[in-house]
């Protein structure tokens, strides 16, 4: 063995550089105080092994990014654990860089000789920012797409070249799949080539010019590298790790939104906490002055750091440099409280975080179903989803008239009077129920806004009905049973099996006085006059389809149509919606595991 | 290395000549790549601009009768890299009645990009980001607003009678002047 390794310090001198890296002469021993670096170089070691792991299962594609961050997420085995540790290990090596740089501005560790590693430093710290905000775009949720795009729009400010400046770096004119290719090579190339670069030439410097004594230690006995300070590098990199392990499993790992929707508002966007002061900030720079805010001033307060060392060489320079420290940081943490006690005190805000919240557990939710996510990726699913968009269609399209459990089905109550029924459980025996009820058929949860209060059911329920002996009122519940059977609701499957008997007595009874629907409605092959809307397959999806198509077509209301649309046939509604809210109102979504 | 220096000192011509030469060969055979990288990479710069072109967007009988705006969302054709999708959605408009037919505003606002909303008591559109205020009918009503210019309107034509078509386009934000993306 010691052959062998005598032959290979021959051929390599490994020796001399293994004693030259481990046996660094420490004036004045080791300390704590000088482990900040090493942690830091542990952070980014940390980054590197999560990050390519991450890399060997992520897709940098608009149909892919979300999907497989998703999958890495929920599916991959500890693929949630080392998802979280990369995400808060780059903060913690924000918080960990902030640290190096206050120490080494208070010790004045940046004056001669060890200005260029200042700046390499610097230099690191701006590439760690690109880490950061190149990271956030790459899951494609919401809050990654809208704060990124900020982001960009900032760029596209710079005067003369911000708009190409933009389009190379989204890729394009819009944000798309070369927005996320761009990114992630920045991500995942370009930046960490350039850390590595840096952090070498940095550590170098550093061994040059050896640690900033402070003047207490002067009189300690010397020390080496290793073992002494190599132990307590050691012990604060396990303390680092044991942090942000214990955050991720605090925390549940990192957070995913719902997939990334231009289209779709998202009012709760903001950077991540280490941005929120630069997002604040612009905030108070009024129009025309944007470029300022974002660029030419934090550009001056980053070059005003970059000339400490200069600045250093003055009597007073130590000092003057320590107050420009101090007052960035108090900006900063000022920034950046102002920014969270704003949104703390906005409850649209709040409310939008809530939002934000319920759409990403439904596509997590509908990603885990057994349709899982479709090729067309995370986006088409969720709008695919009667869920989620059956109640915005139903308030864009239907509450002007409509209600849904006596709001606009996002949970608005208007401030007109519903002029047309209440559509949650419609097609139910309840429904139905009620609409047969003397005392409610023209309440405004049913006919009360309509022609219809004036018109022959509504005679039927009131006059007729209201004078059922006990026996007709038993038969009555049996048609209703029949008649909601008719619409198959997914809700009512286990009822209509359990009731198949009544269910069939029900369907006699329809044709037979004194409840006779068949006199005025079309059903199965009874058809004598066709008066009111057919009820074969009343209430079922294409019964309910064929009505927000054309609700004024013979089978339907025909002439006593009362002001519903003709969604289908003005085409006010695509197939598609119309499938979605009327499969929303039906109750036919997925909702849930076991459900 | 010190024992090249006299050799050095002996024939600075052909030191020169060669020092001239390898640089020259090394950028020469250096440039291949990096040219062929960076030609790709300007790629997007030559795509040009979005398209412009008008997009049915909705029937009339869909917006409010009183003048309030609607969010409708924009559905056309759209080729991102590798993939073409058929009328799928591209962004998003506020469409509203006027005395003189229909107007429509791009919901994106031109100070940084987020998507603005319609305030809560429906009085104004207000920005979730940065705090920006129009008024419905798109113009600034904040004198401390940090957006530029008013929000951006879109020309609208109503064909058939019923037919509302927008020619949907976005514009670079944080600028006064309106600039087609």
């Amino acid at each position: 063995m010691n052959d062998f390794l005598n032959w290979l310090d021959d051929r390599t001198g490994y020796r001399a550089l293994l004693k030259g890296a481990l046996y660094e002469h420490i004036p004045g021993g080791a300390r704590w105080r000088y482990v900040w670096g090493s942690t830091l170089t542990f952070a980014m070691f940390v980054q590197f092994v999560t990050g390519i792991v991450l890399w060997s299962a992520y897709s940098a594609n608009a149909q892919g990014a979300w999907e497989s961050v998703w999958f890495i997420q929920n599916q991959m085995l500890g693929g949630w654990l080392l998802r979280g540790i990369h995400h808060y290990m780059a903060q913690a090596t924000i918080i960990l860089l902030l640290l190096h740089l206050m120490q080494v501005m208070i010790d004045g560790a940046y004056r001669a000789p060890r200005e260029v590693n200042f700046w390499f430093g610097l230099g690191l710290l701006a590439m760690v920012l690109g880490l950061s905000l190149t990271g956030y775009l790459l899951p494609w949720d919401q809050k990654g797409y809208w704060a990124t795009k900020v982001a960009t729009s900032i760029a596209s400010m710079t005067p003369v070249v911000g708009p190409a400046m933009q389009q190379m770096l989204v890729g394009g004119a819009e944000y798309g799949h070369h927005t996320l290719t761009r990114f992630f090579a920045l991500h995942a190339g370009v930046l960490p080539a350039g850390i590595v670069a840096l952090v070498v030439g940095h550590v170098y410097l550093f061994r040059r010019h050896g640690v900033t004594v402070p003047p207490k230690a002067a009189a300690s006995p010397d020390g080496h590298f290793w073992p002494d300070q190599v132990l307590r590098d050691g012990v604060a990199s396990l303390a680092v790790m044991a942090t942000v392990l214990g955050i991720v499993l605090w925390t549940g790992g990192a957070h995913l939104g719902a997939p990334a929707d231009p289209t779709e508002p998202y009012s709760a966007a903001r950077p991540e906490w280490y941005f929120l002061f630069l997002f604040q900030w612009l905030k108070y720079f009024p129009a025309g002055w944007e470029v300022v805010g974002a660029q030419v001033v934090p550009g001056l307060v980053f070059g005003l750091v970059a000339a400490m060392p200069i600045i250093g060489k003055w009597r007073l320079g130590h000092r003057f440099n320590l107050g420009v420290g101090a007052a960035i940081l108090a900006g900063i943490l000022m920034l950046t409280w102002l920014a969270r006690a704003e949104d703390g005190a906005d409850p649209d805000f709040m409310a939008a975080k809530v939002e934000a919240e319920a759409a990403a557990h439904r596509a997590d939710a509908l990603a885990a179903s057994p349709t899982g996510i479709p090729p067309g990726g995370g986006l088409a699913m969720l709008r695919g989803d009667p869920f989620t968009q059956g109640p915005k269609l139903f308030a864009a399209n239907c509450a002007s008239c409509h209600r849904y459990q006596g709001h606009d089905g996002l949970g608005v109550v208007p401030d007109d009077e519903p002029s047309a029924s209440d559509l949650s459980g419609f097609g139910s025996r309840a429904w139905l129920a009620g609409l047969l009820d003397p005392e409610r058929i023209t309440t405004e949860a049913y006919f009360g806004g309509t022609e219809h209060a004036r018109g022959r059911m509504a005679r039927f329920v009131q006059r007729s009905i209201a004078g059922f002996t006990d026996a007709e009122r038993a038969d009555l519940a049996k048609v209703i049973m029949a008649v909601s059977a008719e619409a198959a609701l997914p809700s009512q499957a286990v009822a209509d099996s359990a009731d198949a008997t009544a269910i069939a007595e029900g369907l006699e009874l329809m044709t037979r006085e004194p409840i006779e629907c068949t006199r005025c409605h079309t059903f199965g092959e009874w058809t004598e006059e066709d008066v009111g809307p057919v009820l074969t397959g009343w209430g079922s999806r294409e019964w309910m389809l064929g009505m927000l198509h054309d609700a004024g077509a013979e089978s339907y209301y025909g002439a006593d149509n009362d002001r519903m649309p003709a969604f289908g046939v003005e085409q006010t509604l695509s197939r598609a919606q119309m499938e979605l809210v009327v499969d929303w109102i039906r109750g036919d979504w997925y909702a849930g595991p076991g459900q | 290395m010190n024992d090249e220096r006299p050799e050095q000192k002996n024939e600075p011509r052909r030191n020169f000549l060669a020092s001239v030469g390898a640089v020259l060969v090394g950028a020469v055979a250096s440039i291949v790549p990096i040219a062929a990288g960076a030609t790709a990479l300007l790629d997007p710069l030559r795509r040009g601009r979005g398209s412009s072109n008008m997009v049915l967007v909705t029937r009339l009988s869909a917006l409010p009768e009183d003048g309030s705006p609607r969010k409708f969302t924009v559905e056309t054709d759209r080729v991102d890299g590798w993939t073409t999708y058929a009328q799928t959605p591209v962004g998003a408009v506020y469409l509203r009645r006027t005395p003189a037919g229909v107007a429509a505003l791009n919901v994106v606002c031109p100070h940084a990009g987020c998507f603005v909303g319609i305030a809560p008591d429906g009085s104004r559109f207000a920005c979730p980001c940065h705090k920006s205020s129009f008024d419905l009918d798109g113009a600034v009503n904040d004198p401390d607003s940090p957006s530029p210019r008013d929000m951006d309107s879109l020309e609208v034509e109503v064909r058939n009678g019923e037919e509302v078509w927008v020619r949907f386009q976005n514009f670079l934000p944080g600028r006064e002047d309106k600039t087609a993306v």
